[in-house]
């Protein structure tokens, strides 16, 4: 495949851009959102975990007895049994057979919180009573902490089978490195490490299980569905027919990748239902949560150098980077496929080096959060840019602008063969300069220092891919094991006999995000009705069409794609039922405003509802051809990959629709206390057409405030014998009201030429470009101690050491 | 199992209940009287979730047991709309948007309403720092600071 048909979308569009208030929210605001703890079902029993005290340690013995004992208590679930009644979870890592991921732990734990045995009870209560008495014997193992320690010959060994803690590395070049760095005058260099955090959206992920042990099929509820056409995985782990298994998507109290692909919660449930012949829920609480979840963040080492000549020209990026992935790797290192998407940022930087070792440890595993690594190399990027502006003693406007590509140079491939689809920067970085009053501030800078106050002002301009494809998945391996190109999102339209419209969807519920708005606005634009009048609906996977769901800011763009080709489809049978009764050639017809008419004659005029009514009750005043009814399915597939070549000096086009952002934020810093007080902050985004404004800010503004607290606050600490100590939201400080600034934000849109309306995600900006920004502006404030902090989350405690260790 | 008689009204209904002495009142709200609109989001005493007003103050329904609420009068998210009509808190974050989940929305809500009924008029920083025990892991807050101040401005506006 090469690149789609260019769009020129110079339709006025009527509901696509307006700010309309969210159909999902009246529920929610009445307290009847319906997530999935909501939901008993009769009879329902629930789960406690009992979970690892030890970071390491072999699992000598288990005594249920007491537990079993317990009245209310209904069944215990060894990790043993649980190996016996499920077979392993699925898992995309590079050797799944040699880091093996079960439901429970079996022979020995691999981390602190790591589930060990299900309790299964009448009630939450009961349940947690019964995993007190559960009593398990463990021996003691080395604790494997430090990822390059970890990676070193003869460390001890997280899985044994894989002779190694080393999941996968590689060393890729894309473009000439070597003539890069040697055409170069300067080559700046530096360690930069991004400690890991995690989403932790308020509502845990959670799942209700029912098995019918007479038909066999198994019913799941949970607050995730997503890439349904893989969920015979899951099906395979609980060793039910692919085609009895149906996963039905609940309301999720936020997401932010966290539930994304969260099978395990399904699993745990689908077992213990299986088990007890009834319903039964399992939700995380949060200490499960924070242990447990399976969606740690990114957690990763630079070792990088920037190539550049002496006017400020960015040259080559050679990088070597390690990432602990903790105890297990379930989507190997897609992390780093996000950051490959934008490894050189808005700049034109002609070659990389990008050298990857992706270790394992005692530490509970990465998931999916927000950018999806991504975020972490556009932290690393900025932050190398802001070294060498330094070093040239230039501007760090001047340095990024000198070195933008150009509006007029998209489509656009960078080196690793990924294309940016289009952009326009500059016009965003003036923006948000003007925004974030950038002059203002660098006086008030000068005059805050004689008075002993360090004020800094921060500033990034990165790339927000959006709408990823398959081959992201194993274009890692010479000999990828299922090197697969499907990854599409699915609609179902269906205009009842009054002209009513339902779109069905078929991935995802809700994440927080707007998936019923944008369905309702998308679908009101096609077919001239009020937004407020589209019902959405959502179908489990058991009668689904393949759907990808919201991950990767996919969702908006896909759905858009498919909800254009299922409205095609609907109106050239709407069009031959109007020449019919119209008595024209449907040639001659155009739509106009919720109807057909014979062009230039208005009054020879079918509405969709009349049209409508005709298709499904009149079945004999219509042409024979014509079947009853008025409905259309759509399976959009990625409308944008090309494959990579053989040698992987160049991946294809695998991440097209490429967002753009400026963020240019005001701190000041307390020497004494290393506390970051905000005092000003724009966010300019470029996510092509917007569909809707108002929510797409609200993604804007809360992604910044993630971004806030992965930077100053927030880190999933494990001491050096792997004890975590984040247990509690009093020791992993997700951001309050008093954290956040007010955020000013501006918006730019450079339309997609590929997508419908020229959309493109804009889900995960806000925290992909806040930590860049912040750490600009902390650097800058500090700039009189010659400081550059280097570890993120730049904590109080990490930047008071700095300072005192500069002298401060 | 010991279960203690317990009396109290509930968004204006009488309920007496045999309650077991540990249960929380959230769990009781949600469990035995099916007002799934309080939230648990860490039982930790934290986030704030699970905020209802018990005669007229905001408290974590999570850090109490049912018991203690003996002869109290609870509000839960529940009680704000009159029929199909929505509380102009309702309205107000609906119209700006001041929630993306919405699993925190039901104790925000709660807090806001004590908010407005000590001061009709709070500044937008008496509402930031006023809502400062309530975690919202979506929105950065900023939308919820302009929703309270609509909600107040419907509020004077209809008095």
């Amino acid at each position: 495949m090469t690149a789609p048909a260019v769009r020129e979308h110079t339709k006025e569009t009527n509901w696509v851009g307006k700010s309309i208030r969210r159909i999902e929210d009246p529920k929610f605001l009445r307290g009847k959102g319906g997530y999935i703890a909501d939901r008993p079902l009769p009879g329902m029993l629930h789960v406690a975990m009992v979970k690892s005290p030890y970071a390491h340690a072999r699992i000598v013995s288990i005594d249920t007895s007491d537990a079993e004992a317990l009245p209310g208590v209904r069944a215990v679930i060894t990790g043993a049994r649980a190996a016996e009644l499920c077979d392993p979870l699925p898992d995309f890592g590079p050797d799944p057979a040699s880091h093996t991921w079960r439901v429970l732990a079996v022979d020995k734990v691999r981390y602190v919180g790591e589930g060990v045995v299900a309790v299964v009870a009448e009630s939450r209560y009961i349940a947690e009573d019964g995993a007190s008495l559960v009593s398990v014997d463990y021996e003691d193992l080395p604790t494997i902490n430090d990822p390059e320690e970890a990676s070193k010959e003869g460390s001890p060994l997280v899985h044994d089978p894989l002779g190694t803690n080393v999941a996968y590395e590689r060393k890729f070049q894309f473009g000439d490195v070597d003539a890069a760095f040697a055409e170069a005058d300067v080559v700046v260099e530096d360690r930069l490490h991004w400690r890991r955090s995690g989403s932790q959206p308020l509502e845990p992920v959670g799942a209700t299980a029912s098995f019918d042990s007479g038909t066999g099929q198994m019913t799941i509820w949970e607050n995730s569905l997503t890439f349904t056409s893989y969920l015979f995985m899951l099906a395979g782990t609980l060793k039910v027919p692919s085609n009895k298994l149906d996963v039905i998507p609940v309301p999720a109290g936020g997401s932010f990748g966290s539930k994304l692909w969260a099978v395990k919660p399904a699993a745990i449930a689908g077992m213990c239902s299986r088990v007890v012949g009834v319903p039964v829920q399992y939700m995380e609480d949060r200490h499960d949560a924070l242990t447990n979840n399976d969606h740690q963040g990114s957690d990763r080492i630079y070792y990088v150098e920037l190539a550049a000549k002496n006017d400020g020209t960015l040259l080559g990026l050679r990088l070597r980077t390690i990432e602990d992935y903790g105890a297990y790797i379930q989507f190997g290192v897609g992390h780093h496929g996000n950051a490959l998407a934008q490894v050189t940022g808005p700049y034109r930087i002609r070659a990389v080096e990008y050298e990857l070792q992706a270790v394992l440890t005692n530490k509970n595993q990465q998931g999916a959060y927000r950018g999806f690594g991504s975020e972490v190399n556009n932290w690393m990027l900025e932050r190398m840019v802001d070294l060498l502006a330094r070093e040239l003693s230039m501007d760090r406007r001047d340095i990024r602008r000198m070195n933008f590509i150009g509006p007029d140079q998209f489509p656009y491939f960078i080196p690793t063969g990924n294309v940016y689809d289009s952009g326009d920067y500059e016009p965003v970085l003036d923006t948000a300069l003007e925004l974030g009053r950038w002059d203002h501030w660098q006086a008030e800078k000068v005059k805050a220092r004689d008075d002993g106050r360090y004020i800094g002002v921060g500033l990034v301009s990165c790339q927000e891919r959006s709408v990823f494809s398959a081959t992201e998945f194993w274009f890692w391996f010479d000999e990828p094991g299922a090197p697969v190109t499907s990854m599409p999102e699915s609609v179902t339209l269906d205009i009842d006999a009054l002209g009513n419209i339902t779109a069905t969807l078929y991935s995802c519920a809700f994440w927080g995000n707007s998936p019923e708005t944008m369905t309702a606005q998308l679908v009101a634009e096609e077919f001239d009705v009020d937004p407020s009048s589209v019902n959405v609906v959502y179908a489990g996977s058991g009668q689904g069409l393949p759907a990808t769901g919201p991950g990767g800011s996919r969702f908006t763009v896909m759905i858009a794609g498919a909800i254009e080709g299922a409205s095609a489809k609907i109106k050239e049978k709407a069009f031959a039922i109007a020449a019919h009764l119209l008595e024209a050639d449907a040639g001659d017809l155009e739509w106009v405003d919720n109807g057909i008419q014979v062009k230039g004659s208005p009054d020879a005029r079918k509405t969709l509802g009349e049209v409508a009514i005709m298709a499904h009750l009149f079945k004999h005043s219509l042409p024979e051809e014509i079947e009853s009814g008025l409905e259309a399915s759509k399976v959009f597939d990625h409308p944008y990959t090309t494959m990579p070549s053989d040698d992987r000096s160049d991946l294809g086009v695998f991440y097209p629709f490429m967002g753009h952002a400026c963020h240019v934020c005001v701190v000041e810093v307390d020497p004494d206390t290393g506390s970051v007080e905000f005092l000003d902050y724009a966010a300019v985004h470029d996510c092509g057409t917007m569909v809707n404004p108002r929510s797409l800010e609200g993604h804007m503004i809360g992604g910044t405030a993630q971004g806030i607290g992965t930077t100053l606050h927030e880190e999933f600490v494990y001491d050096d014998d792997g004890n975590f100590q984040s247990g509690t939201f009093f020791n992993y400080l997700i951001p309050t009201s008093m954290d956040v600034p007010e955020i000013k934000c501006g918006h730019h849109e450079t339309a997609s030429p590929y997508t419908p309306y020229g959309i493109k995600g804009g889900g995960e900006g806000g925290r992909m470009m806040a930590p860049g920004a912040i750490f600009s502006a902390i650097d800058d404030a500090l700039e009189p101690f010659g400081i550059r902090m280097r570890v993120l989350p730049a904590t109080p405690e990490r930047i008071a050491a700095a300072i005192e260790e500069a002298g401060g | 199992m010991n279960t203690v008689a317990i009396a109290l009204n509930v968004n204006g209904t009488s309920h007496h209940a045999e309650v077991d002495p540990r249960v929380s009142l959230v769990d009781f709200l949600r469990d035995e009287l099916g007002l799934t609109g309080t939230h648990i989001g860490c039982e930790q005493g934290v986030c704030g979730s699970c905020t209802v007003l018990i005669d007229g103050t905001s408290v974590l329904s999570c850090l109490m047991l049912a018991v203690q609420a003996q002869g109290a009068e609870i509000s839960t998210v529940e009680s704000l709309s009159n029929g199909e009509a929505m509380h102009p808190l309702q309205e107000a974050f609906w119209e700006k948007q001041g929630l993306q989940c919405g699993f925190c929305t039901p104790g925000i809500l709660m807090r806001a309403k004590e908010i407005l009924d000590a001061n009709p008029n709070p500044t937008a920083d008496e509402i930031r720092e006023g809502i400062a025990g309530n975690l919202c892991r979506c929105t950065g807050y900023q939308f919820i600071v302009e929703s309270v101040l609509d909600a107040a401005e419907r509020q004077t506006a209809n008095a």
